[in-house]
């Protein structure tokens, strides 16, 4: 009997074992259709140009050129002289090889880079030769150009992702470039568009034989979006001239817009040295230059006690919490004694006695110095004092991180009661042991472009809009509104301040700032600074500082100008800010003699010394 | 009785021939449906893709660069007009255009019919007669391919006569049913006299052991599928119970350690012996002992075979197969392949020509050894399941009318054939849906390939004659 369907029974069972195969194939495991698609089907991205970088008065910044990268399908190659094509890649033997390699490793038939972002000129002279090389060929792709050697901390570059950029957003493809840094980072989403997709028809080898499906599933990309900066080209490059040969920055703000005019960091370097198949040997040799920190952006980034230019700051919370008025007087005998045995030095003449506006004009340290004590004395405890002196100060947008549109930044410093009742023991801290706040020395940090913010909202008499970078974009979408901030400080408070900033320039400190017509109002600071020379503490040349604005009366231009080591304040600061001033109103600077002075000038071999392991003098 | 031939013929078979045929016909077409006509000229997208925007008035550029974007869609575009229209207008006389493989299916189809037209009328008696001299034959056309074959893929197992290619290996698959069928229904065959049984076996190993020196070791195995005759004539089924097991055991020894498997082989026999041994007390223990060292002696030497007599593409094969080895790029690469085309085709498939592995020639030898992934592929699950249940059919309708055979030759033949026809059946598609492994042997009437088409309608037509005549005793 079982002789008769043995058989039958037998294909009855491979028949259900295929089924059920069939089942888990075709109509269970979905993995199978996609990998299909993956595996057929050519995904073929399109990117949009990436958009245009204007200035504020429409001059190109940044815009695109063609680049070459030099593919690979090791499948195709011959045998060839890995010497000889060396050469003409100027790669070494064994560079070559390694990235042959890898290149093979990945795959044999997907073709992989040997050398990104070729210019034009060695396209031509490799292109020449390269017909003897089977398997290589040149591909072209758009790299960026910037038009002016300037703004390389602002305006950023851009790079082929890395495996980060890759996991954070799966929007990008290994190879793909992105913003690193600057403003193509920030706004790299509209900068760079959609990519779009083309979908293509592959064989097994790889090889594309038509469009997929009629292309219906082919998406269009979207447009980038070029944007104007608020950054002002030609004071952008004067500033960065004014700054041959120093360290140091501007920070130069329109006050009524909270517009960034000119952000000069020095020492810079040239951006379009990030563009290009030397990229990554350049960037290296920026990122080891850690006595020019060519990288660090010393406008955002570098805190910097904020010296004489913070006593306006204390003298407007002094106003505000009715502490002080125009006619109050203290006499400064070359300094006081601000606490039993402890002097505090000043510059005033014995028997000087000074108000508010002659006390700012003259810097003068023990004024403020009681201005200080009094706000500190004014509340219950020191404690309260300090808490509400704080408070006052971070409606200027200090201690914190401002906002502005750029990746990096710094948040300074303001400390408050908590910080030192850690310091000290609770309440084992006084108005006198704080006191080096009220000449903006002591534990106070604030960053240029914070200085230049608060200068800003002096100018506006009590307000500030978030400092920022864009102006508009070619479509007038993704506009972010930057808000305005009102401080603490009633804005009658501020015409006596500002009149004490006005008599700085006229007959106080910085007289040389003066410029005929403009009526500029500054206050210039002399900062002390220290840092560890070979695991000492070393004081070095004070920071030449100056904060201004102008004209007096709806001011056009506020801006922190400083400058590391210059020593007085009026000594370098003081004339940069002022030719930027007179450059940015007048669009030409005719006092010829000091801008020579400035752009000739050099603090090199002050800052050699530092580093030369000798012993040396400051502050000549 | 009596009635004419016409009536006679079994015409459900007749029906599952042709359907799979001409089923077969327009999956080898769309295997090897050529594409050339669709390339797009992609270098226009690539100017687009890194197209050089240098600024400065360059806002004519742009509009430039997106005139260039939407020609290359115009030209892609055009491009697609073209292939729609070249699509509409492929035709029956595009299927069996002389020239494509298509085209070679349908004529050897045609010389089929004309051979089996005559053989419908040919007497059994004839057959029979002949059956030593057919199997002669065929094993002297196999010896003659070591003097005058033709060497394919490294195997020499074509004769070329006249430009058309005759693998004489699938007739020596009719010459074998046919010896074999003849012995075993001979008045003074019996399996139980190792004689016999011994005659039976060298019908079988003479022309495999030709094939294997070819070397084509697929077709060979082939050859295995006709024991399945000697059960229905009565040799013992411990015999297909033992081969089942040894091949359970081969397997598992691959996949795991040898140590478990004598160890469960151990373990199974012990349990076996104590279930047994409560019901029937009479059977020796001895003998479950015998079968257990036999087990675990095979078992060591699976090892020992594996490594050593078989190559290292065939453990390759075996490893891919049992997932020994995950490689998807390499050894695993058609196995891969072609699930993922039959995958891809889901419930009702991407539709003729439209298949995109298929277009895209990702699956290797596509019109013979996977022509089933075309099926998967472009006829989804519904043609995939369709084509399975038409052999169901075929296979099984032919031996149930094998079993109301008046004559024992007659019935061997049948069963002999079917046995060809599942043992294709079974390795071809097992082999694409992965779970065989590599063996390259086509699938009968489906994949392209004459001298196979050939042999099996000749098989279906000898069966047609000795069914129609079954009831006769010559």
């Amino acid at each position: 009997m079982i002789r008769k369907y043995f058989l039958q029974i037998f294909t009855f069972v491979i028949v259900f074992t295929f089924t059920i195969r069939l089942i888990q194939l075709q109509l269970i495991n979905s993995d199978y259709k996609f990998l299909s698609e993956n595996n057929a089907i050519l995904e073929s991205p399109i990117f949009p140009e990436r958009g245009f970088i204007y200035d504020r008065n429409n001059k190109i910044l940044v815009a695109n050129q063609p680049g070459y990268d030099l593919m690979v399908i090791p499948e195709n190659t011959n045998k060839f002289d890995s010497i000889e094509l060396g050469k003409l890649l100027n790669l070494s033997k064994n560079q070559l090889n390694l990235r042959l390699r890898k290149a093979k490793k990945f795959s044999n038939k997907i073709p992989s880079i040997i050398l990104s972002e070729i210019s034009t000129e060695e396209h031509a002279f490799i292109q020449e030769k390269l017909w003897n090389y089977k398997g290589f060929y040149l591909q072209r792709k758009s790299i960026r150009k910037y038009f002016h050697d300037i703004g390389a901390n602002f305006l950023g570059y851009i790079s082929e992702v890395n495996e980060n950029d890759i996991n954070k957003d799966p929007y990008y493809q290994p190879g793909e470039l992105i913003g690193k840094q600057g403003i193509e980072k920030y706004y790299e989403d509209i900068l760079r568009g959609k990519k779009g997709v083309n979908f293509f028809q592959k064989d097994r080898f790889n090889s594309v034989i038509g469009s997929f499906q009629d292309g219906i599933h082919d998406i269009m990309p979207k447009k980038a979006t070029n944007i104007t900066l608020t950054i002002d080209l030609e004071l952008q490059k004067y500033g960065e001239s004014l700054f041959k040969n120093k360290k140091g920055g501007i920070v130069a703000i329109e006050p009524e817009t909270g517009e960034i005019l000119a952000l000069v960091s020095a020492p810079s370097y040239n951006p379009n040295i990030l563009v290009g198949r030397e990229r990554s040997n350049h960037y290296k040799k920026l990122v080891s230059d850690t006595i020019s920190k060519p990288l660090f952006d010393r406008g955002l980034q570098a805190q910097y006690s904020p010296g004489s230019p913070f006593k306006v700051l204390n003298a407007l919370v002094g106003l505000q919490e009715g502490l002080i008025n125009q006619n109050i007087e203290y006499s400064c005998n070359g300094g006081h004694f601000y606490a039993k045995g402890a002097f505090m030095e000043c510059h005033c003449k014995i028997g000087t006695k000074n108000n508010l506006i002659s006390a700012i004009y003259q810097s003068c340290n023990t004024y403020f110095a009681n201005t200080y004590k009094k706000i500190i004395n004014s509340k219950t405890s020191s404690s309260k004092g300090v808490d509400s002196w704080k408070n006052h100060l971070s409606s200027f947008g200090l201690g914190a991180y401002l906002g502005y549109d750029l990746p990096i930044g710094k948040p300074g410093f303001i400390p408050d009661s908590k910080y030192y009742n850690k310091w000290y023991k609770k309440d084992g801290w006084k108005a006198p042991t704080i006191i080096s706040n009220s000449i903006g020395q002591g534990e106070v940090l604030t960053t240029p472009i914070q200085m230049a913010n608060f200068t800003a909202a002096i100018a506006n008499r009590g307000y500030f809009i978030t400092p920022h970078f864009i102006k508009s974009t070619n479509d007038n979408k993704n506009i972010k509104v930057f808000k305005k901030n009102y401080t603490s400080i009633d804005s009658i408070h501020f015409e006596p301040v500002i009149e004490g900033m006005e008599k700085v320039v006229k007959n106080g400190t910085a007289r040389i700032a003066k410029i005929n017509g403009i009526n500029v109002c500054g206050k210039t600071g002399t900062v002390e600074n220290f840092i560890k020379l070979n695991g000492k503490k070393t004081q070095l040349t004070d920071h030449s500082m100056f904060i201004a604005f102008a004209p007096k009366d709806n001011p056009k231009i506020a801006l922190a100008v400083f400058v590391e080591n210059g020593y007085w304040g009026s000594r370098w600061a003081a004339p940069i800010a002022s030719l930027m001033i007179e450059k940015y109103l007048n669009n030409n600077v005719k006092r010829k003699w000091l801008e020579n002075r400035m752009l000739n000038g050099s603090l090199e071999s002050e800052y050699s010394k530092y580093f030369s392991g000798k012993s040396f003098k400051i502050n000549e | 009785m009596n009635k004419p031939l016409f009536y006679r013929l079994d015409w459900m078979v007749i029906l599952c021939y042709l359907s799979l045929v001409f089923f077969g016909l327009i999956n080898i077409f769309s295997s090897t449906y050529n594409t050339k006509s669709q390339i797009v000229d992609l270098q226009i997208n690539q100017n687009y893709n890194d197209r050089n925007l240098l600024p400065n008035e360059f806002s004519n550029e742009i509009d430039e660069s997106i005139d260039k974007q939407i020609n290359t869609q115009k030209v892609i575009q055009k491009n697609k007009e073209v292939n729609k229209q070249h699509n509409e207008i492929i035709s029956f006389k595009q299927l069996i255009d002389i020239n494509s493989l298509s085209g070679k299916h349908f004529i050897v189809f045609i010389v089929s019919i004309v051979f089996g037209f005559f053989i419908l009328f040919i007497r059994t008696q004839f057959f029979q007669q002949l059956s030593y001299l057919i199997y002669f034959i065929s094993i002297l056309c196999l010896i003659g391919l070591f003097f005058f074959g033709k060497t394919i893929n490294s195997a020499t197992s074509w004769y070329i006569i006249n430009g058309i290619s005759i693998q004489p290996s699938e007739l020596a698959k009719i010459g074998a049913v046919f010896a074999l069928s003849r012995h075993l229904s001979d008045f003074n065959t019996d399996l139980k006299k190792i004689g016999s049984l011994l005659k039976g076996i060298i019908l079988i190993l003479v022309p495999s052991v030709l094939i294997i020196l070819q070397p084509d070791p697929g077709s060979a195995i082939i050859f295995g599928a006709l024991f399945l005759i000697f059960f229905r004539e009565g040799l013992s089924f411990r015999y297909l119970i033992i081969s089942i097991f040894g091949i359970i055991l081969f397997i598992s020894t691959l996949l795991f350690s040898f140590n478990y498997i004598i160890i469960s082989i151990v373990c199974i026999t012990l349990i076996i012996i104590f279930f047994v041994k409560k019901s029937y007390k009479k059977i020796k223990v001895s003998t479950f002992f015998i079968y257990m060292i036999s087990s675990i002696i095979f078992v060591l030497s699976v090892n020992f075979i594996f490594n050593s007599i078989f190559e290292q593409r065939h453990r390759d094969r075996f490893n891919v197969i049992l997932g020994v080895i995950e490689d998807t790029k390499g050894l695993g690469y058609n196995i891969n392949q072609s699930k993922i085309a039959i995958g891809s085709g889901g419930l009702i498939g991407k539709g003729f020509l439209e298949g995109t592995q298929t277009k895209g020639n990702f699956v290797p030898e596509q019109q013979t050894d996977y022509i089933f992934t075309t099926v998967g592929e472009e006829w989804g699950f519904i043609g995939s399941f369709g084509l399975i249940i038409v052999f169901l059919i075929l296979i099984t309708r032919m031996l149930n009318q094998a079993e109301k055979q008046s004559n024992i030759y007659r019935r061997n033949f049948i069963y002999g054939i079917s046995s060809l026809i599942l043992s294709h059946f079974t390795i071809n598609i097992g082999m694409s849906l992965g779970l065989v492994p590599t063996i390259g042997i086509p699938l009968p009437f489906i994949s392209s390939g004459g001298s196979n088409l050939l042999a099996f309608s000749l098989m279906i037509f000898i069966y047609l004659n000795f069914d129609a005549n079954r009831l006769n005793n010559w």
